[in-house]
């Protein structure tokens, strides 16, 4: 497959935009600017591009209600506060090729008759700041954004907002409150952002991914991005390999590629000749697999008739060595100290959880603390304000589910038995 | 009195169109001015962006990155998640104790490092990785660690 997201991204200066130019960059802006906006929203719903960022909901869709909500201004803000652990797909784009963003959001701003826009950049990518801030000056010395774009009397400012460490500001009513100055805690839903969002006004948020797909989307037609991977969901996908594989990495593949192909054929196999033990296939809050699972398509579509999610495509791969209650517990830790403390639920059932697999984990787990650990992620499942807590849960009952024996060890040895 | 984040505040601001949106990057120009958010500093950004102390005070204590004591020359910004953890990113943590003297969440005697235990810093394909002030550095070993370190004084 032709590389689109990472085109260019081993030229050492793929970040500056005579080169992003010299490969036909900003011409699909070009193009765009002389389409009208409900043209270009038809073409992205035709394409059915899904919204990269964990959810995968119908861009298109998306766009069309955030279009039809009479009021001005609206905003467009890229959401780029990848924080769910494993995930570093975005941050080849944000750092080697800004451009291809910046393009995408200038034609996603022109669909939406948006005249605004922003990154909301996590504080944890500082030299992404910097490089980004400078592609935007070098789009706007050209003219390709900021007033009167390219000559089509449209305008589009863009600028980048630093977030500053908080898991929860990756979801999108909590990045609006974080980018209106305020902490990053959830909204409730309805309204949606499409229709009362930042200060009021209809506001689209999108990953850095998703955005990142227009320019190459607008340049080969809807056709030909659908026959791209999944029939039910197409396009190219970033996914981001990391633990115990011979080559991790970001690596663009077509949607819908089993995690199969993704860790032997792409990745070169499990290290050091060692076995697979289970898979998170699509960052911490997605449930884990066991081995013999992982022949599932990874895409939005698939991934849930499998018994997981695709997520934001951040393959966790984890060998013999590894002991899942451990990872369980350090993914539980990462929760609790990330929950907003809003609702009950989330912010006291988690740090429940979290105590009982540390005693599990420490050789002072009780006979009965697995029955515990499913009651607690019970009542949090379904019942807190926004997907954290649920996550969170879902973490705890998959990886008892797969891998009970394992907890069960741990409680009837008083430690951990791989050690 | 003029106060020093106030010309720098003023261009921050006009990328928003509410003034209190400037609240999080002010927040990032008083800990760059003073290296830290003392409640002097916090007082600063409530004046100049007319919002209550209190509320600038609950903003800055949600967010992770703002410092609420003195740190070190050199913040080290060290992941332990999970895909970090797997590749051995506990024991780093035991060296720098071991080598420098600073625990987690603390400064070292010399006031050379502050050690603090990130969550995920995005950069899982090259576990374990660390921030050390605003520089990557990624693939780290319990022996490249200090040699690392060693380049921060």
């Amino acid at each position: 497959m032709e590389k689109v997201l990472l085109a260019n991204i081993d030229n050492p200066k793929s970040a500056e935009i005579g080169v992003y130019e010299a490969s036909g960059g900003y011409d699909s802006l070009r193009k765009s600017l002389e389409l009208a906006p409900d043209d270009i929203i038809e073409t992205v719903k035709k394409a059915n591009l899904r919204g990269r960022g964990g959810a995968g909901f119908p861009t298109g869709m998306k766009w069309m209600f955030a279009s039809k909500d009479p009021k001005f201004p609206k905003y467009l803000v890229c959401n780029a506060d990848e924080g769910e652990p494993g995930t570093f797909k975005d941050r080849p784009i944000l750092e080697k090729n800004p451009h291809i963003l910046i393009e995408g959001m200038a034609i996603s701003g022109h669909a939406l008759k948006a005249e605004f826009g922003y990154i909301y950049l996590r504080g944890e990518y500082p030299a992404a700041k910097g490089i980004l801030e400078e592609a935007i000056r070098q789009a706007e010395a050209k003219g390709y954004i900021g007033d009167n774009m390219m000559g089509s009397g449209r305008n589009f400012k863009l600028a980048v907002h630093q977030g500053a460490g908080a898991y929860i500001c990756g979801e999108e009513t909590a990045l609006i409150e974080s980018l209106e100055g305020k902490k990053g805690h959830p909204r409730i839903k309805p309204p949606f952002p499409v229709n009362v969002g930042a200060w009021g006004m209809p506001t689209i948020v999108n990953n850095v991914e998703t955005l990142s797909n227009m320019p190459f989307l607008m340049r080969v037609g809807p056709e030909a991005y659908a026959a791209i991977g999944s029939k039910e969901c197409p396009g190219p996908k970033l996914f981001c390999v990391s633990g115990h594989v011979n080559k991790p990495g970001v690596y663009e593949l077509p949607m819908g590629v089993t995690l199969r192909e993704i860790i032997y054929d792409h990745c070169g196999g499990i290290k050091n000749g060692k076995t697979l033990k289970a898979v998170i296939p699509g960052g911490i809050s997605t449930p884990v697999l066991p081995p013999d699972k992982i022949d599932c398509p990874m895409d939005f579509v698939n991934m849930p008739k499998h018994g997981s999610m695709l997520g934001s495509g951040a393959v966790i791969v984890m060998d013999e060595s590894v002991c899942l209650v451990k990872v369980c517990l350090r993914a539980l830790k990462f929760f609790e100290h990330e929950s907003c403390g809003k609702c009950t639920p989330c912010r006291d059932g988690v740090s429940w959880l979290r105590q009982v697999l540390a005693r599990i984990e420490g050789g002072e787990g009780r006979p009965g603390d697995i029955e515990l650990l499913s009651e607690v992620a019970g009542n949090i499942t379904g019942k807190t304000f926004c997907p954290l807590g649920d996550g969170a849960a879902s973490v705890v009952l998959n990886f008892i589910k797969h891998f009970r024996d394992e907890f069960d060890m741990h409680i009837a040895r008083k430690g951990c038995p791989i050690k | 009195m003029k106060s020093q984040i106030a010309d720098e505040l003023e261009c921050v601001k006009a990328k928003y169109p509410a003034e209190r949106a400037a609240l999080l990057p002010a927040l990032y120009l008083a800990q760059r001015k003073y290296g830290w958010l003392s409640a002097e500093a916090m007082d600063e950004v409530s004046r100049e962006l007319r919002v209550p102390k209190a509320t600038v005070r609950g903003v800055a204590t949600f967010y992770a990155m703002y410092r609420h004591k003195q740190v070190g020359r050199n913040v080290i910004q060290l992941c332990t998640n999970v895909s970090c953890m797997i590749l051995g990113a506990e024991r780093l943590v035991d060296i720098i104790r071991e080598k420098y003297g600073v625990e987690p969440g603390g400064t070292s005697a010399d006031g050379r490092f502050s050690l603090v235990i990130m969550e995920c810093i995005g950069a899982c394909g090259t576990a374990p990785a660390m921030l050390v002030n605003t520089d990557f550095h990624e693939s780290l070993t319990q022996e490249n660690i200090v040699t690392i370190l060693e380049g921060y004084r």
